[in-house]
């Protein structure tokens, strides 16, 4: 998978928040196989050195060996995003930025319009934006008209767990955009979310709390890398198309007439 | 002179924004820095004069999904 003109061997991102303990979160990044991690930006409180707070952080991301997508989460302005991911570009030392432009606190959907507007702004910048998005063809339209190379639509509300909530709308974005990569972000609960995902030929899933709120989530961590693997494979294999009467699979002709009766 | 820092008001003496990371004992931290919403590069810091009721942020690397 390319994303940006970087080759990124894995279909799963996740994000490090929530986790019990920074070791197990380093146990699960290493257990999911995934190529690329999230992380933000947070206040850092004074008299905060190289070894400690965010700092600390930053150390255990980097021995992870994973590739680096800041966020610019909770921000609720395109001003705000675009101040964050500046911040972010210089801390973290990437111009891939996850753009999050959040328009209502209670569902944390985008708000589609200043996150055209931030996307536009940093595009021009040389920044290589992940937006996170609805479904909405058009947004996404204006999104890749301002410049984003990767679209990362919501499966469901960030935190829920509710898997993909819209099917239809995510297949009919999937076949209107087929070159572009779909990364869905959000919303997924369960590695079978993941897998159906995957079956429907989106490029890859980015998750955070169904691993870090697993009861373990270093095993939850394997068993999303397993499904985002077998969902791929599915998809390149070539999924069956669905039918809504029986059919039998094991062959008529040559079946025995042994006279015993039974409905025709 | 009184500023704020991330939503706090201190008092310091500093007058640049890298004398106020110092005096406040953020040195060596891998930051970035914001004034009155504005993103201030490192290299910027030092040349960059604060004024009383300024704004500041300082942000450090942290989870996120």
């Amino acid at each position: 998978m390319r994303l940006y003109d970087i080759e990124v061997a894995s279909r799963l991102l996740l994000g490090t928040a929530q986790y019990p303990s920074p070791k197990i979160l380093t146990e699960a990044i290493a257990a999911s196989g995934c190529g690329v991690v999230t992380a933000s930006l947070r206040r850092e409180g004074p008299g905060s050195g190289a070894a400690t707070g965010g700092a600390g952080f930053w150390s255990l991301l980097k021995a992870s060996g994973a590739r680096m997508l800041p966020n610019t989460a909770g921000c609720h302005s395109a001003c705000e995003a675009v101040t964050t991911a500046h911040m972010a570009r210089e801390v973290f030392g990437t111009s891939w930025i996850k753009l999050e432009v959040i328009g209502n606190a209670d569902t944390l959907q985008p708000d589609p319009f200043a996150l055209v507007e931030a996307a536009r702004i940093l595009c021009s910048e040389g920044f290589e934006v992940f937006p996170y998005t609805t479904e909405d063809l058009i947004v996404a339209e204006r999104l890749l008209e301002a410049g984003c190379q990767v679209l990362m639509p919501w499966g469901a509300p960030i935190g829920s767990g509710r898997g993909l909530r819209h099917v239809d709308a995510l297949a009919s974005m999937r076949g209107h955009f087929p070159g572009v990569p779909l990364i869905i972000d959000a919303g997924i609960g369960a590695p079978s979310q993941a897998a159906q995902a995957m079956e429907m030929g989106f490029d890859a899933v980015l998750l955070n709390t169904a691993v870090a709120r697993a009861g373990d989530p270093v095993a939850m961590a394997r068993a999303f890398g397993k499904a985002v693997d077998a969902g791929r494979t599915a998809f390149e294999a070539g999924l069956m198309p669905p039918r809504d009467m029986a059919v039998p699979s094991t062959p008529i002709l040559g079946m025995a007439d042994l006279g015993l009766g039974g409905p025709a | 002179m009184r500023i704020d820092l991330n939503g706090t008001t201190f008092t310091v003496v500093a007058q640049s924004l890298a004398e106020m990371l110092i005096e406040l004992g953020f040195d060596g931290g891998t930051i970035a820095t914001a004034v009155n919403g504005i993103f201030v590069p490192a290299a910027a810091r030092a040349g960059t004069r604060l004024h009383a009721g300024d704004r500041i942020e300082v942000l450090a690397p942290m989870q996120g999904g």
